[in-house]
């Protein structure tokens, strides 16, 4: 008796955890009754939390323009923190079976999942990102940010500041949109001048503040006194920069307010663009097999630049000249 | 290309990143060290540290002031090792999968608070550093080791004060025998729930500082998931160090200044692949793991039931 009294309580409490991590779902209410059109449904799943300044913030960011723009139109609900794999193939399976419109699965991790669920829903529109495979299904979208273009540009300012000739940049893990911001950010400096030499590291993590802000230490104890990085796990690492009075530029969200004596610039991803695109192709009877690319051209990158830091107007024509460069396609930026 | 880790720069720069990276660590493991050595394993050092992490920076923010950030991430994971200690020692439960139900918790915990009372990511004014007068002036080691925020200091001393009171009180004597022969030390009038709840607590006190350490002294920040396993790799020291105090010690500075030394190697461009550096601390963990911890050193009543007869 007593151990099916103690099993029991373990279970309750465990189970009473687990709601704990469960969904916050950021649903909106149903619509009013007296509506006549059905509003579009949209739901998302993505693996870290919506406020990471950085790659979940952006498409959450992302629907808020769309629900400004779309009002009452427009019904979404949001996973986040689904940084376990098949926790987000369970989300992504539900949204789907509750009848949501289009279900955008916004990790390039979850790729294989939704290759399993979406031909069980031919009338979802599926999308997913960072990543340009749609696996040939005709229901699945895919995404990607062409984040080495910001990069480049972040890179040719960076280049243009550093007076060590030596930047530093802490990276995540070598894969995806944070690998290519990376290598355009290098480019980008080595088309200032060559001679800058410009430090790699990777702390093989997308969540270890600590390891990150020592990685930005270790660059600035080098001689670095420019620093760039990707991913969430950076925020540490902007603090030092501001500690030591360097500069830093960002990326994926807008870091400028972080630290306004620090961040001189962000790249900036927009969905919207891609979102609104999805939604009219819907409208026009087709569910999927498209690859979008967010990029500088079609706004889909959007550099910031912090009004806090003077730049000199050198710097500021540089930029202008880059990103008019990289649009009309005489910048064309090496892959290593 | 190798030579250059050997420059001045270098090694200062290994060995005080080493210092600060083993801090956490520290107050986790010893901590941990404590409930293992009454024989309870807490595999919810991560989920305490996160939250205590998560309140620091929290109540720091809202006063300003960074003690009473500490002392409620001491509440807090006080509160955790409270319901551990229910758990595991009245319930019964597994300790394993009731730490790994904690770990869970102070993870979504700390998000959800997280998003509802802050909202977005931001800095806090944290500990300050402070320079150790007179210490703090001699060069190169005043630079090292006598240049950091308060809790570093007290995390390395720390260290000597678990030594003298496992070894030298009798409350670590009772902590002792309760892990490697409960049924002795009961007949013995001493209450093996008691000292088994105190070590518990005492390790969630010590994780949320262990928390507190990363999100208002090292960082000055608070991002989910921050500690990033962190407190997993806090009890595996406590098995590296050998349930000691000072061997716990020797288990942090290796992992953290060897982490450090990767990031040099990265930084110096040394052809090693980033992937194989990031490797090199757990390898040398692991290694050093099978080489050195011989069967049956462990407290004998760990992870075990105590249950009264009659």
């Amino acid at each position: 008796m007593k151990k099916v009294l103690t099993l029991v309580s373990v279970l309750l409490v465990v189970a009473m955890f687990l709601g704990a991590c469960a969904q916050t779902p950021v649903a909106e209410p149903p619509a009013a009754v007296e509506e006549t059109t059905q509003p579009l449904r949209i739901a998302v799943v993505s693996p870290s939390s919506i406020n990471d300044l950085a790659f979940t913030q952006s498409i959450s960011d992302a629907l808020m323009v769309l629900k400004a723009e779309m009002g009452e139109g427009l019904e979404y609900a949001f996973t986040e923190n689904m940084f376990v794999v098949d926790d987000a193939a369970a989300a992504i399976r539900d949204y789907a079976t509750k009848g949501y419109d289009i279900v955008i699965a916004h990790g390039s991790q979850y790729g294989s999942s939704l290759q399993e669920i979406a031909p069980d829903f031919p009338e979802t529109v599926f999308a997913w990102g960072t990543t340009v495979d749609t696996f040939g299904l005709p229901n699945v979208h895919a995404y990607e940010a062409a984040s080495d273009q910001g990069g480049y540009v972040n890179g040719v300012m960076a280049g243009m500041l550093t007076k060590s000739k030596i930047i530093g940049v802490v990276g995540p893990i070598e894969t995806g949109d944070a690998k290519l911001y990376v290598d355009g950010f290098v480019a980008g400096a080595k088309s200032v001048d060559p001679d800058i030499d410009v430090r790699v590291t990777y702390i093989g993590s997308f969540s270890d503040v600590a390891l990150a802000s020592e990685a930005a230490t270790t660059h600035i104890a080098a001689g670095a006194d420019v620093l760039t990085g990707s991913a969430q796990m950076v925020v540490g690492a902007i603090g030092k920069a501001e500690e030591a009075g360097l500069y830093w530029f960002g990326t994926q969200a807008d870091q400028n307010a972080f630290a306004p004596s620090t961040v001189v610039a962000s790249q900036v991803y927009h969905w919207e663009g891609i979102l609104r695109e999805i939604i009219a192709l819907r409208a026009a009877g087709i569910m999927g097999g498209h690859t979008f690319s967010a990029d500088l051209q079609n706004g889909g990158q959007v550099i910031n630049l912090n009004p806090e830091i003077e730049l000199s107007d050198e710097i500021k024509a540089k930029v202008e000249e880059v990103i008019a460069g990289i649009n009309d396609g005489s910048i064309v930026i090496p892959k290593p | 290309m190798i030579s250059d880790l050997l420059s001045a720069t270098v090694i200062i720069g290994i060995i005080s990143s080493g210092i600060r990276l083993a801090t956490p660590y520290l107050f986790a493991s010893i901590g941990e060290m404590f409930g293992q050595r009454s024989g309870v394993l807490n595999l919810g050092v991560e989920g305490q540290m996160l939250l205590g992490s998560f309140v620091a920076f929290y109540v720091t923010l809202e006063t300003n002031n960074v003690w009473l950030g500490v002392l409620a991430a001491m509440g807090v994971g006080a509160l955790m090792g409270l319901a551990m200690a229910f758990i595991t020692i009245n319930l019964h439960a597994t300790q394993g999968i009731s730490g790994i139900g904690f770990y869970l918790f102070g993870m979504g915990m700390s998000n959800l608070l997280f998003q509802k009372l802050v909202g977005t990511v931001e800095g806090v004014k944290g500990f300050q550093k402070i320079s150790v007068p007179l210490l703090g002036k001699i060069p190169v080691i005043g630079e090292i080791f006598f240049n950091h925020n308060a809790l570093v200091y007290l995390a390395f001393l720390l260290v000597p004060v678990a030594w003298f009171v496992l070894n030298k009180t009798t409350l670590g004597l009772k902590i002792r025998a309760v892990g490697e022969n409960p049924e002795a030390v009961d007949s013995l009038g001493v209450s093996v729930a008691g000292i088994r709840y105190l070590t518990v607590i005492m390790g969630g006190v010590f994780s949320g500082i262990a928390g507190a350490s990363l999100s208002i002294a090292l960082l000055n920040v608070f991002q989910q998931n921050m500690t990033a396993g962190q407190g997993f790799i806090a009890v595996a020291l406590v098995y590296f160090g050998g349930w000691k105090p000072f061997g716990i010690l020797g288990g942090a500075l290796l992992f953290s200044m060897i982490n450090a030394l990767q990031l040099w190697i990265q930084v110096l461009g040394i052809p090693i692949p980033a992937e194989l550096a990031v490797m090199m601390p757990y390898i040398l963990t692991i290694l050093v793991l099978t080489l050195s911890v011989s069967k049956g050193q462990g407290p004998s009543a760990l992870t075990k039931v105590f249950e009264r007869e009659g």
